[in-house]
């Protein structure tokens, strides 16, 4: 008997082995064939990239609608669906639904998993119920439930291979991030910094659903997994407790840092990247010092969870400018040599291009020229507060201080970005960027914490800028030298992701429900369609039987359904404003559907 | 311990009491949160230690001719946005999965507000999943049950706009005193 139960132990792990090292260069190959799209951003680099070219800047007029598909949920829609081979895969908001449907049968529903949740979890998510999408590899379907489940389904028939906890929603934490498979591994990340959660990115076992490691944001740098000797900040080692130093007492235990963005990987340097958010609470006088490791970039290790490299980028934060947002990888030249370089869209309204080997930080430029927190960022390498933002003290919180409203600070807490993920083209060079052009109020006060309770400490308003009516801009960013090449005006936020394509067309969702086309050189508008609801979902393109689609979630929601479906306060313009800042409840209503493009035959 | 309510004297701690209890017997009686009929006139009364009332004894607002708000109104503003405004939208207009409690406030009791912040409430069906927690642990809500509400009773009854109160009354004394035991600090 102990040898029957010892030998089928040496196969399994015989089996994980192998698996694993499959499951690895199965997704590799996998995301290099533009006719799927078998990770949420397209590919590891996270470029939303896709060489399929049928659809073009010449025909894209033509498109139209193919087919749809209704969620049957009517929260907010974030992400977008995955499609392997004949398969493709929907999920939804809470209650995180999941569709299989086989596209080469007139997209029949396969099979349908709709997990059981306490649907007390609903208000300990700050922003909506939103889920930004599943991930595949071996086999398997990864949801992320709201709850924090990370559950494995059988990609054939649903069925629950295995499901691990990731957190607790009694203390407030939460789901909505999408995993990533990384060779043998889940990676995952938590929501739950409006309720002081020590966030966390955790690798789990993809056979077993086994925890194999979890690396925090704050804390011990046994916690962080960093070793103070190897892992650098803009090339010096950090150093012992590099994160207990920067926080007064054990306030880094309610820290926040919260992992809920996307994450990229380089199989060639062997790390993945991600960003951590705010530091709870938003009250920066209540937090002294620069809470590290919140608002920062992190390389790690993904076998072992390692940090590489890290950078801060908004140490000590006073506004809610949270670092999740994506990394796109890229290979560019300058100064004449091609870098491996890593592209990302903060909250804080700076776009910051680093090196993805060593962390060396090459540009950081604003991104919307209404940024007005900051000067900008000290490159000079001797400077003492090299890296470091130069906070303008009239928009500084902290320095107004509690009780004391700091008006207008741009960009608001919404971010000039937030989740909505930009493209990258190797094409044009170019880097697709839906933004939001918002300023704010923010007056920080004292709050106590309280386990699974808002931990906030801040009232905002929000407002286009002064003398401006429109609140987005979707724009094309040029990463090597941190400039705008164009700019198209929206008059709400852009919180839909962006497609780009060897078509030379880029696509985007508005937030009135707009799927839009506009060409990858100029910015002009090519096509639109008004879709049953407002897009906060990513753009996806695929091929099957020969034509090539573009399928989008529309579903108003998420943090833009809160401040935006009510209409934006604007003090300066008085009640009843019409024109850019009306609210977004005059051209949209709720409802998850998908919405398939395909030109006609 | 935490105390739940910011509590000035024994009789307001008797009179909130009174109401949680009738809140709660409507509750019971109809499975649900009753809504009273009619508003009851908002216009203040009378004033203790700088907190309005109405004919009824409930918290009011009270806007001056030149827009000075009292205090409960202004600091209701604040607390309001920062612990209900992300669901319930700014200026209390509601969101994609809230709803806009300025139209709330015009119907519900003072009393039936304090049981469902308190105590929370959950309208899960195969259309919807709306769920309000349970304030009543929470210091930063609990402590401010009667700002938040004076505030949403303005604004409900268009007594203030969707802008920053500009001009207040100062902060009372036994306000301020109520607050630091409130918060237990």
């Amino acid at each position: 008997m102990r040898n029957v139960l010892l030998a089928s132990c040496l196969g399994s792990v015989a089996a994980l082995a192998a698996g694993g090292a499959v499951a690895n260069d199965d997704l590799i190959k996998m995301s290099q064939n533009p006719k799927d799209w078998v990770m949420p951003a397209g590919d590891y680099a996270n470029t939303r990239y896709s060489k399929l070219n049928q659809i073009n800047a010449g025909n894209v007029g033509k498109l139209q609608v193919a087919w749809t598909f209704s969620t049957g949920v009517l929260r907010g829609h974030e992400g977008g669906p995955l499609i392997v081979g004949n398969m493709m895969y929907v999920h939804t908001p809470f209650p995180n639904k999941v569709y299989a449907l086989d596209l080469s049968k007139d997209n029949q529903i396969v099979w349908k998993y709709e997990p059981k949740q306490d649907p007390n979890v609903i208000p300990v998510m700050c922003c909506d119920t939103v889920n930004r999408g599943v991930a595949y590899g071996d086999g398997k379907i990864f949801l992320h439930q709201a709850d924090t489940t990370l559950v494995a389904l059988d990609a054939k028939t649903g069925k629950v291979e295995w499901s691990s906890k990731n957190g607790d929603p009694g203390k407030g934490g939460t789901g909505t991030s999408a995993p990533l498979v990384v060779k043998d591994k889940v990676l995952i990340g938590i929501s739950g910094g409006e309720f002081g959660v020590q966030c966390h990115v955790t690798a789990y076992d993809i056979k077993s659903g086994k925890q194999v490691w979890r690396a925090f944001s704050e804390g011990p740098d046994d916690q962080l997994l960093v070793d103070p000797d190897k892992t650098t900040a803009l090339g010096k080692p950090i150093g012992k407790d590099s994160s207990l130093k920067t926080w007064e007492g054990d306030q880094w235990k309610i820290g926040g840092g919260c992992t809920w963005g996307w994450i990229s990987y380089d199989p060639s340097l062997n790390l993945v990247y991600y960003g951590s958010g705010n530091p709870s609470t938003w009250n920066p006088k209540q937090r002294p010092g620069d809470n590290k490791w919140s608002m920062t970039v992190f390389a790690r290790n993904p076998d072992t969870g390692m940090a590489k490299w890290v950078y801060q980028m908004t140490p000590h934060d006073e506004w809610d400018y949270d670092g999740v947002n994506e990394m796109i990888l890229s290979d560019q030249q300058i100064g004449g040599t091609t870098r491996k370089l890593l592209t990302h869209f903060d909250r804080n309204g700076l776009a910051y291009t680093m090196d993805r080997d060593n962390g060396e930080l090459l540009v950081a430029e604003k991104y919307d020229p209404k940024v007005n927190w900051t000067t900008g960022v000290d490159m000079n390498k001797t400077s003492p507060t090299y890296g470091r933002p130069a906070v303008v003290k009239q928009y500084s919180t902290e320095q107004t201080g509690e009780d004391k409203n700091t008006k207008g600070v741009c960009p608001a807490a919404l971010g000039t970005k937030d989740q909505q993920p930009a493209a990258y083209s190797p094409d044009t060079q170019l880097f697709y960027v839906p933004t939001n052009h918002v300023c704010m109020d923010y007056e920080p006060f004292k709050v106590s914490y309280t386990a699974g309770q808002p931990y906030v400490g801040a009232t905002l308003s929000m407002y286009p800028p002064p003398g401006e009516t429109h609140m987005g801009n979707f724009i094309a960013w040029d990463g090597k030298t941190g400039k705008i090449v164009w700019s198209n005006k929206e008059q709400f936020s852009v919180w839909s992701g962006a497609l780009a394509t060897a078509g030379g067309v880029v696509f985007y969702g508005t937030l009135e429900g707009y799927l839009k086309a506009v060409d990858a050189k100029t910015g002009k508008e090519l096509y639109k369609f008004k879709t049953p609801s407002g897009i906060i979902g990513n753009v996806t393109t695929y091929e099957n039987g020969g034509r090539q689609y573009v399928a989008v979630l529309s579903g108003v929601g998420g943090w833009a359904g809160i401040g935006l479906a009510a209409g934006l306060t604007d003090p300066t313009a008085g009640l009843g404003a019409v024109g850019g800042y009306a609210a977004l409840s005059n051209y949209t209503a709720l409802g998850g559907t998908l919405t398939v493009f395909a030109l006609p035959q | 311990m935490r105390r739940t309510f910011v509590v000035s004297d024994v009789e307001d701690m008797l009179l909130r009491k009174t109401l949680l209890m009738a809140a709660a017997l409507i509750v019971a009686a109809s499975g649900g949160i009753a809504f009273a009929e009619d508003a009851i006139d908002p216009a203040a009364v009378k004033s203790e230690d700088g907190k309005y009332l109405d004919k009824e004894g409930n918290p009011t607002f009270k806007v001056a001719a030149d827009g000075t708000v009292d205090w409960y109104t202004y600091s209701g503003y604040r607390r309001y946005h920062s612990e209900c405004h992300v669901c319930h939208g700014p200026d209390g207009m509601g969101s994609t999965y809230a709803p806009a409690l300025t139209d709330s406030l015009k119907s519900m009791s003072y009393g039936a507000f304090l049981e469902v912040v308190a105590s929370g409430r959950k309208n899960v069906n195969t259309a919807q999943e709306n769920v309000m927690p349970a304030f009543g642990d929470n210091p930063n809500v609990s402590c401010y049950m009667d700002d938040i509400y004076v505030y949403l009773r303005a604004r409900a009854n268009n007594a203030v706009g969707r802008v920053r109160p500009a001009k207040k009354e100062d902060k009372p004394d036994a306000y301020t005193q109520a607050e630091k035991s409130c918060m237990g600090k």
